[in-house]
């Protein structure tokens, strides 16, 4: 469509000119946690499926997991996994059309990320 | 500045009808993960690096096995949908974000049953 005028409609707001937000920056990290779990969820099914087929393979498999690397991987993937946790559940109450206030919406955010920090930090201990 | 957009413009780019089933089943699995997104943490701290016979023993009872096959089943729709959402927003050109469309589509699913699949092996022939 040749005469398809693009030039003088208004833009969406860019992010560089945006000053960050408490509820921007969560629900960027929110995404960058679920995108960054999908290897965590590939690892935990070939874990599964390398216990289904053999203790000797399950061994090697299990111990990539709880290699330093893989506890790395596996220890991102909790806080990132408790993180999403908390803040799919604002969302959940934000889709109920509850809390969706400027101050709620800010001091729920500050909620997620304290509950994510203390919840990885009890998964861990309840895990060793 | 022109808030006008032509009809042209629009005709035959509008709604594919079936946004709703994927927002509401996005927030379906969503809801389902929280309570199986704990119970299988729970499961599988006590599983990972305690050795193949606990794993298998742990995985042998119904309900550890259930609470598996159910978040593996809902975690994968839930990062399926997802992540299609990120693709769409941030793959452009048509054939790539096709391309990709397709590969999320496929590679997820087959992802969720080779989680059941080897779950399902492990609890029945333990």
């Amino acid at each position: 469509m040749a005469d398809v005028n693009r030039g003088n409609r208004p833009l969406s707001p860019h992010l560089s000119i945006y000053r960050p937000q408490m509820t921007s920056i969560l629900s960027i990290i929110h995404r960058i946690t679920g995108v960054a779990m999908s290897l965590a969820a590939l690892l935990i099914t070939w874990w599964f499926l390398a216990a289904a087929s053999g203790s000797e393979y399950f061994e090697f498999v299990d111990g990539l997991l709880t290699s330093w690397l893989g506890y790395l991987v596996l220890i991102g993937s909790l806080a990132a996994f408790w993180f999403h946790f908390f803040n799919g559940i604002r969302h959940l109450r934000w889709d109920m059309v509850v809390g969706l206030g400027l101050g709620e919406s800010a001091r729920s955010g500050w909620a997620a990320l304290i509950l994510s920090v203390v919840a990885t930090v009890l998964t861990i201990i309840l895990a060793l | 500045m022109s808030f006008l957009t032509d009809y042209k413009r629009v005709a035959g780019l509008g709604s594919a009808k079936s946004g709703t089933e994927h927002f509401i089943e996005q927030r379906l699995s969503a809801i389902a993960l929280i309570p199986l997104g704990v119970a299988f943490l729970y499961t599988f701290i006590g599983a990972l690096g305690a050795g193949h016979e606990t794993v298998i023993e742990t995985y042998s009872r119904p309900i550890p096995a259930l609470i598996a096959i159910m978040f593996i089943w809902a975690m994968f729709a839930h990062l399926r949908m997802g992540l299609q959402v990120v693709i769409e927003d941030y793959i452009s050109g048509e054939r790539a974000r096709m391309r990709a469309l397709i590969i999320n589509a496929l590679i997820w699913r087959g992802a969720a049953i080779v989680g059941v699949f080897a779950i399902a092996k492990i609890a029945f022939l333990a």
